[in-house]
């Protein structure tokens, strides 16, 4: 049989409204500022994004390089795909995290970023190892290229659902002794603690807003999506702007859309403009496909459901509880943002939360999003969703994709679990009705 | 416990076998009924400070998996395809109430799976003890030791929680002292089978570190000790098989049928690192000054180096693999690495990077603790084994 093949048609350009443009704005002068970091005499520090230490790295002028940012963005730009298997043909596992091998990979093709220009080396590897394992290999595995001072930053894990005096000051000594001397080695800046209060000053407003943005979501209609859109929203605050005042302009304008939107009883609004009638409230726990990520979008959005509260956009930082960095005692809040990250709460805690959104946010149940690069999150994920269906009486559902690997996406499987979902959320309404 | 006064290697690994096979604990349970008010205390690999748990009057429990006998039913409606076997098994011991006289688990950081398992744990099995060793990635006595101790400190209590009765310096210390010896003992067998591979084969040896794990350590050094004597009396057929280290076997248990196999390729495991809490600590713990502090002090300069630790010099890193090479005369080196094991798959490449600088052979291959199919095993570690006796060194 002949099979002629025609040019795809190119998608319609994603409608965002301002923030999402602005935010795009910003991430890319972020990456230009990093391509020319060498030429402008700025050194850079790489490290994660959740226990990411923006206010400290700062405090030393160091620009911030986070490569989880770079494989997400490799992959929403699909290019992630290739890295990944060249980092395999490098012998690196089919079976490990994708950021990893994306990030690898980038670096084995030359390192150029998602700008097209090339990423500099970093000076220094901050290893915040805060929830997740597999930074530690990811920075020793990076080490020993970029051959620079690795530091070690040790977050104890909240395994007993609380944080105690114990684990505060092991982080901050680790920050006195071990920590700031080196940052001030590398860059040659003295550490001013004065300086990384006005900063915390600044993270904390901006922490704020997002808060307000995020928790929006209890109206109906849902003005945001808290998944899709709310990757945007976390974006800044996650990544290179914490602390500046970029951030608390960003997340004011932020959050002064999202009221508007509330005001006129919009829906968010999505890569296909504003969202239709809103059907189906969800909580999602786990992060999202980023190779697909508008076709995945578009799974939900087409069928009215909207995402009213994610743990994903925890992942950098846990604020909804009232948690904001503080001036008054830097060092100790450091630490305390570090502790508080999503995965770095136990596996009861984060039950507790997600069964708190479904209820707050009175969503018609949970999905998860098992993503097979990231055992941090997956593990006990099926259980999570047992329980916090037994205890909402909602209804979960599970799909599984992966961070940045497209091999790991399948549309149609996904799809079909999807609408079974809602077909299942629609029967549990129907059920509680003829009750 | 063994009857004969003068047992066979034989004897003694018979016995072993009974221990490895028996998913019900049954000495640990007899053990248990003997005197009430005694505690069990499960551990997951790869190492857990059981010295604690013997000081509380307890038996510390090694849980490591259902290795290939256990039918996993409900473990699997637990865990995504992609995550490895032994939380599974773990899972089914629990779910499946061979682990009903356990009054509490242990769950090292060892990875996120294991991390996650002991909050799963906590869910699952309310009326249980679930407590997780956060170990030290920072190796300052005044960093990440203090930290240790405040986390053994912590375990203390959880402990004391469980059996009613105060941990006292003193019993740290005894406690200590009897694990001390089990290393000696346990470091002389590797010593032994370093020297003379033909006379402890390593399915023997795993055998016997295993039983370790089920009964008491007083019963275990009895054992060890009849063991190297038993074995030191006898000699079995020398066999022109390559000598190699096998590495990546330090969580999920490799099956006994994956030891064999390599063994009947044509090769003598001279070193690896299976059941490593049995000689976690290179040397003696010091008996002197606060018990907490010796073991923190143990576990930051003298442990043993394996994936899921870090290594602050780059340096150094995967040197412990070359020196293993070096002092046991061994030839190549096999990655047993367990499937979708983050610390395991991640470090590989770099240990094979350091073994390649120094001109080591190496082969690598996965399992998982109920992998059947030796036949691919057998053909590489024997292809490895050809190889080295054919090209290296020549």
């Amino acid at each position: 049989m002949t099979v002629i093949s025609r040019p795809k048609a190119k998608p319609a350009d994603a409608i965002k409204d301002a923030s999402m443009a602005k935010q795009k704005e910003m991430v890319n002068a972020h990456y230009d500022r990093l391509a020319s970091a060498r030429e402008n005499g700025e050194k850079v520090a790489a490290t994660f994004v959740p226990g990411n230490l923006n206010e400290l790295l700062m405090c030393f002028d160091l620009v911030n390089n986070l490569p989880e940012v770079n494989a997400i963005q490799n992959g929403l730009r699909r290019q992630s795909g290739a890295f990944v298997m060249e980092a395999e043909k490098h012998g690196h596992s089919e079976d490990v995290c994708t950021y990893v091998k994306s990030d690898i990979g980038m670096m084995a093709k030359g390192n150029i970023g998602p700008n097209g220009k090339k990423l500099p080396d970093p000076d220094v590897l901050l290893l915040s190892y805060t929830g997740c394992f597999t930074f530690m290999k990811w920075f020793e595995l990076l080490r020993k290229e970029y051959n620079c001072e690795t530091i070690m930053f040790q977050t104890p894990y909240m395994a007993d659902g609380k944080i105690t005096k114990d684990m505060i000051a092991y982080m901050v000594k680790q920050l006195k002794q071990d920590v700031i001397p080196k940052l001030e080695r590398v860059s040659g800046v003295k550490f001013d603690i004065d300086r990384l209060r006005e900063y915390l000053k600044k993270s904390a407003k901006a922490e704020d807003d997002l808060v307000a943005v995020l928790q929006s979501a209890k109206n109906k209609p849902s003005p945001i999506d808290a998944y899709f859109g709310g990757i945007y929203y976390i974006g800044p605050i996650f990544g290179a702007f914490r602390g500046t005042d970029a951030a608390i302009d960003y997340y004011r304008f932020l959050r002064e859309e999202v009221e508007e939107r509330v005001r006129q009883g919009k829906g968010p609004v999505t890569p296909d403009g504003d969202m239709g009638k809103e059907r189906y409230r969800l909580v999602v726990e786990g992060p999202p496909n980023y190779t697909n990520f508008r076709q995945f979008w578009k799974m939900f959005y087409d069928e009215g459901a909207v995402v009213v509260a994610s743990s994903y956009t925890k992942v950098g930082g846990t604020y909804d509880f009232g948690f904001r960095h503080n001036p008054d005692e830097p060092l100790e809040s450091l630490a305390e943002y570090c502790l508080n990250v999503y995965t770095n709460r136990n596996l009861p805690m984060r039950v507790d939360m997600l069964e708190n959104y479904v209820n707050e946010y009175e969503a018609d149940g949970l999905l998860i999003n098992s993503i097979k690069s990231c055992n941090s999150f997956s593990a006990g994920q099926l259980l999570i969703m047992r329980e916090v269906e037994k205890r909402t009486g909602k209804p979960a559902a599970f799909i599984e994709t992966d961070l940045v690997d497209p091999r790991y996406f399948s549309a149609a499987n996904v799809k079909n679990r999807l609408e079974s979902y809602f077909q299942m959320v629609e029967q549990k309404r129907a059920g509680a009705r003829a009750a | 416990m063994l009857d004969k006064p003068n047992s066979t290697t034989s004897d003694i690994i018979k016995r072993c076998e009974e221990l490895f096979t028996d998913l019900y604990f049954t000495r640990a349970r007899e053990w248990k009924a003997e005197k009430p008010g005694r505690i069990v205390v499960g551990f997951m690999p790869y190492y857990a400070p059981r010295e604690l748990v013997h000081a509380a009057g307890g038996l510390p429990l090694g849980i490591f998996g259902g290795g290939d006998q256990l039918e996993v039913i409900h473990g699997d409606a637990y865990y995504q395809s992609y995550i490895c076997r032994i939380p599974r098994s773990t899972v089914e011991l629990g779910v499946s109430g061979r682990l009903d006289f356990v009054d509490g688990m242990m769950f090292p950081s060892i990875c996120d799976v294991i991390r996650n398992l002991s909050g799963m744990w906590k869910l699952m099995f309310p009326n249980k003890g679930a407590r997780y060793i956060d170990l030290p990635h920072n190796f300052e006595d005044d960093l990440g030791g203090e930290f240790y101790v405040s986390e053994l400190k912590e375990t203390c209590h959880w402990l004391e929680g469980m059996s009613g009765k105060p941990i006292t310096d003193d019993a740290i210390r005894a406690s200590i002292a009897v694990f001390n010896e089990n290393r000696r003992l346990i470091r002389e067998v590797y010593e032994l089978r370093a020297a003379q591979p033909w006379n402890v084969p390593s399915s023997e040896l795993y055998l016997l570190l295993r039983a370790g794990m089920v009964i008491p350590v007083e019963e275990h050094n009895e054992m060890v000790r009849a063991y190297l004597e038993a074995a030191r009396n006898q000699q079995r057929p020398i066999k022109d098989n390559s000598r190699v280290v096998v590495c990546g076997a330090f969580c999920e248990q490799p099956p006994l049928n994956l030891i064999k196999s390599i063994e009947l390729a044509g090769c003598y495991i001279v070193d690896d690192d299976f059941i490593l809490v049995t000689r976690w600590e290179n040397s003696d713990v010091s008996l002197e000054g606060d018990p907490l502090t010796s073991l923190s002090r143990a576990y930051l300069h003298d442990s043993k180096s394996t994936p899921p630790k870090y290594e602050p010099d780059e340096a150094k890193k995967g040197l412990y693999l070359v020196d293993s090479v070096r002092k046991n005369r061994a030839e190549g080196v096999i990655f047993a690495m367990t499937s979708f094991c983050d610390p395991g798959l991640l470090e590989r490449p770099m240990l094979q990077a350091v073994l390649k600088k120094h001109d080591i052979p190496q082969i690598a291959f996965k399992y998982a603790e109920n992998s059947g199919q030796m036949q691919p095993i057998r053909e590489q570690a024997g292809t490895f084994a050809d190889s080295i006796k054919l090209w290296s060194g020549a």
